[in-house]
């Protein structure tokens, strides 16, 4: 009996050792400068305690508990886990490879109903370059081949092992801009109708399904799965990712997305602060590319550097992207970008904001990611300087309560070629 | 004395392009015409715009040799620089700009860019980088295809560049000629070549050759085929050079039979490489295609200046410094292709460790507004991983490596007295994301106020469309 007792809270106790390799240690960083992101916002010479996957309490002077490794940050600057709203993360692990790139559906039929989520590598060496920088969280998004409809992005949590989490079909991603016309060989009108026609059919599908398992229904331009994929966006209740450039079709979209009740986000949107009144009246948020003012295309001519600035002034949610060549290996750049935005207006805390708690709403994530807040999420980084400053770096990252290594492959590949004396075949052994 | 000089200057700008500039070609006038091709035949037009000689007082001062100097003023005058120090008495009648809490450097340098060749906005009708129909191009040259209205040209100055090295693209193994200029505003490109600088010999290793023939069943479609490729352009070259030779020593002694050989842009280009009058600036990702390429240039006599892209130069960075060849790199891009895989944060700081040459490039219309920040985190990485890297040296990556690195540093680069006053005023440090270049000096001249829009030029293609609110 004693012994079976003993073998039952082995048992347990067992269970309960996994489940603490399984959550996170409780970590307290105490004399940090905390952007709290939150309603305390920055606290000085402030405690942060994570236990588990989850903050448990911020401010000057909270109690530290029992059994938690604390780190003195100095002094040092805490801010959230960063998130990058935009990206190739996972899907490309080299942009000019082919074989490596898993963003679209290619010459197959999936339009809407493509979702990315199967082809996210967790083990992409470009995780850890990204999340080393202070990101922490990002959206991989579909790219397009046939169809204005790209298909479903996922949204990241960059962790190691399993904090590496994905949550599939999180927006779905469409284009209006040039980018449309020379997707299908028409202009802006057919655009718009082939836009329009999609959710009408959305609509009649949601409403006749039995009609299509009779073959009784209607044609429609879509095929079934692609109509199923969208009704969370004809609902509402999916977030729909436009990139639109000129201030035309960002009105355009405007109006599509009042009348229709749409859940819209735009992105690129270089012309948006010459509309910024209207997306702010409409409460449609922007991702943008803060360093992207050339007029690059005939419908980007209003490109600006001080686009971000202009939006957030007149009230627009604004969050940031690394745009360009950038989206699979250079994420982690948004945060220069933040910084170039301030150099050009923008309040630092928008900017914080914008690399944080807007895209964290974007994405509909806010109630757990995006402030030092207790409840929140455990992303954390403590940095050793001006958090948006090119000469800055983590010395701490941690994503869900974890700290997570600072190693990557580019650290690795660094420290196996610090010493060439010799030159010889050594350096392959290390 | 001084006319007399000038004048034989000209003289020898304008002799035969051939090697010898002897050439007879009997009584024609084609012949003639063909026997004086000029060396330059479109010659630089630019004419530095006269400005009252200026100092900046009181400003930290990064020379762009390495040095800083706190609280230092640098004297403008006459396009040149005329003082620099701590204790610089200011001529009188000078303009006095106070640079109080600010901070100056020399001009920015980028020596990879594309701009007024890949020209905004980004059209198949504005893109003129490649002459992708023959893997040796070597006759075209970058200057033909430069729009001076290249809107991205005022955005560049805006990052306070005040020279740049504009480049064919890298489908071929021999791309063509390149040039560089000084961004100013010119009706012509002619007026914005700058004055007397060596052009450049754009090659390329690596994927790009062997995608873009290769795909198309035509050789290179590897690596092997490059190198074949590149040697057989030599090879003829110097079968070139060794025909005009015959034809010289037969000239000479008076061979009423001697007939030159045909004049041919392709390998006129190799043999001013080959000779050193134009600079071999070579495309080239990978350490071991590097080392290939420095042991061919042993093979055949020539010297490469220069390696953009230079992804994987760490790994050869003492091979680098002790053949002294540039290395131009991005400070953290990598991955986009197999042969930038290996790129690492580390690579300026390592070879700037080993006595190298790094150079920040940008090669992008985007990246070249902010070479001092890519410089910036490129010294960051370095001093993480332990290494002293001052941050006068990461403005060197911007300016005095990249003048060494287009044979121009006796001109440009570093602020030192009888240099050009190609000057930056940034109103913070150049090495933070939230300073801005102020002003901008080309030759002594204003050319960039950030405060002052009147002093922003635009370019023809903006006017009248894009909204003057508009704050690049």
């Amino acid at each position: 009996m004693k012994t079976f007792i003993s073998l039952a809270f082995a048992s347990i106790f067992l269970a309960t050792a996994a489940a603490t390799t399984a959550t996170a240690e409780p970590v307290a960083i105490i004399n940090a400068t905390l952007h709290t992101g939150g309603g305390a916002g920055t606290v000085e010479r402030g405690t942060l305690v994570m236990d588990g996957a989850k903050i448990t309490a911020v401010g000057a002077g909270v109690p530290i508990p029992d059994g938690a490794t604390i780190i003195d940050a100095g002094g040092a600057e805490v801010t959230p886990g960063f998130m990058n709203p935009y990206t190739h993360l996972g899907i490309v692990e080299i942009e000019q490879e082919g074989s490596t790139d898993d963003s679209d559906s290619g010459e197959m039929p999936y339009k809407a109903s493509l979702d990315i989520a199967p082809g996210l590598n967790p083990a992409s060496v470009t995780i850890p370059v990204t999340r080393v920088k202070g990101v922490t969280r990002a959206a991989s998004v579909p790219d397009f081949s046939k169809s204005i409809f790209a298909g479903q992005a996922a949204l990241l949590t960059l962790g190691d092992g399993e904090d590496f989490a994905v949550t599939p079909r999180a927006a779905m991603h469409v284009t209006v801009s040039e980018g449309a016309k020379r997707l299908i060989g028409a202009g802006r009108g057919a655009v718009m109708a082939m836009l329009r026609q999609a959710f009408d059919d959305t609509r009649y599908y949601a409403r006749n399904r039995s009609d299509f398992d009779n073959n009784r229904a209607r044609a429609t331009a879509l095929d079934r799965l692609d109509l199923e994929a969208l009704i969370p966006v004809v609902d509402g209740r999916m977030l729909l990712l436009v990139d639109a450039r000129r201030a035309s079709d960002i009105r355009n979209i405007i109006a599509l997305a009042t009348e229709q009740k749409l859940k819209v986000a735009l992105v690129n949107a270089e012309e948006a602060w010459m509309v910024a009144g209207e997306l702010a009246a409409a409460k449609i948020p922007v991702i943008i590319d803060p360093s992207d003012n050339l007029p690059n295309r005939f419908e980007a001519l209003n490109a600006t550097l001080q686009n971000a600035a202009r939006l957030h002034e007149a009230g627009v949610a604004v969050a940031f992207f690394a745009g360009g060549e950038q989206l699979a290996n250079n994420p982690r750049n948004v945060r220069q970008l933040a910084g170039i935005a301030v150099a050009n207006g923008l309040p630092k805390d928008a900017a914080y904001a914008a690399l944080t708690t807007v895209p964290a709403a974007i994405w509909g994530i806010a109630e757990r990611y995006g402030t030092l807040e207790p409840g929140k999420d455990a992303d954390a980084v403590i940095w050793d300087g001006d958090p948006l400053e090119v000469t800055s770096a983590p010395t701490h990252v941690f994503i869900l309560g974890r700290p997570i290594s600072l190693e990557t492959r580019q650290t690795k590949l660094r420290d196996r070629y610090r010493d060439l004396s010799g030159g010889g075949p050594g350096i392959g052994y290390r | 004395m001084q006319f007399k000089l000038t004048v034989s200057a000209a003289l020898a700008a304008v002799v035969a392009m051939t090697e010898p500039g002897l050439a007879q070609f009997g009584g024609s006038a084609a012949g003639q015409r063909l026997a004086n091709m000029p060396v330059d035949p479109y010659p630089s037009t630019y004419v530095p715009r006269s400005w009252p000689a200026t100092a900046i007082v009181g400003a930290t001062v990064h020379t762009g040799t390495g040095a800083t100097i706190e609280h230092a003023t640098v004297v403008m005058q006459g396009g040149k620089i005329v003082a620099v120090g701590p204790d610089v008495v200011v001529p009188e009648g000078t303009a006095i700009i106070d640079g109080t809490g600010k901070y100056v450097t020399p001009g920015i340098i980028d020596a990879h860019s594309h701009l007024g060749v890949g020209a905004e906005p980004t059209l198949a009708s504005t893109s003129d980088v490649n002459e992708a129909t023959d893997p040796n191009t070597a006759e075209v040259w970058a200057e033909h295809a430069i729009w001076p209205q290249d809107a991205a040209f005022v955005r560049s100055i805006a990052g306070g560049v005040t020279t740049q090295h504009i480049l064919v693209g890298s489908a071929n193994l021999f791309g063509g000629r390149t040039v560089v200029v000084k961004n100013v505003w010119s009706r012509t490109v002619q007026g914005m070549k700058f004055p007397g600088a060596k052009q450049g010999l754009k090659m390329a290793c690596g994927e790009n050759p062997k995608r873009v023939y290769g795909s198309n069943k035509r050789s290179p479609s590897t690596r092997m085929g490059n190198f074949a490729g590149y040697r057989a352009g030599w090879i003829k070259a110097l079968e070139y050079q060794y025909e005009w030779d015959q034809f010289r020593a037969k000239q000479k002694k008076g061979d009423p039979d001697a007939k030159p050989p045909k004049i041919d842009l392709e390998l006129e280009t190799l043999s001013a490489a080959l000779r050193g009058d134009i600079l071999v600036q070579m495309h080239c990702y990978r350490a071991d295609e590097m080392a290939l390429v420095i042991d061919m240039a042993k093979e055949f006599g020539y010297r490469v200046t220069q390696f953009h892209h230079a992804v994987e130069a760490y790994k050869i960075r003492d091979l680098l410094a002790r053949e002294n060849i540039c290395a131009s790199v991005w400070a953290d891009w990598w991955g986009f292709k197999m042969e930038s895989f290996d790129g690492i944060e580390e690579n300026a700081a390592l070879l700037n460790a080993a006595g190298a040459c790094p150079v920040i490039h940008s090669d992008s219309n985007v990246g070249i507004q902010r070479l001092n920040q890519e410089a910036a985190k490129a010294m960051a990485a370095g001093r993480r991983m332990g290494l002293n890297i001052s941050d006068g040296d990461a403005i060197r990556w911007v300016t005095l490596n990249p003048a060494k690195s287009l044979d121009l540093d006796d001109r440009i680069g570093s602020l030192e007295p009888g240099k050009n006053a190609d000057v930056v005023l940034w109103d913070g440090n150049p090495l933070s994301v939230y300073s801005r270049a102020e002003k901008v000096y080309i030759d002594g001249a204003l050319t960039f106020d950030l405060n002052d829009p009147a002093m922003q030029y635009r370019s023809d293609f903006e006017v009248g469309q894009s909204d003057k609110e508009i704050v690049r």
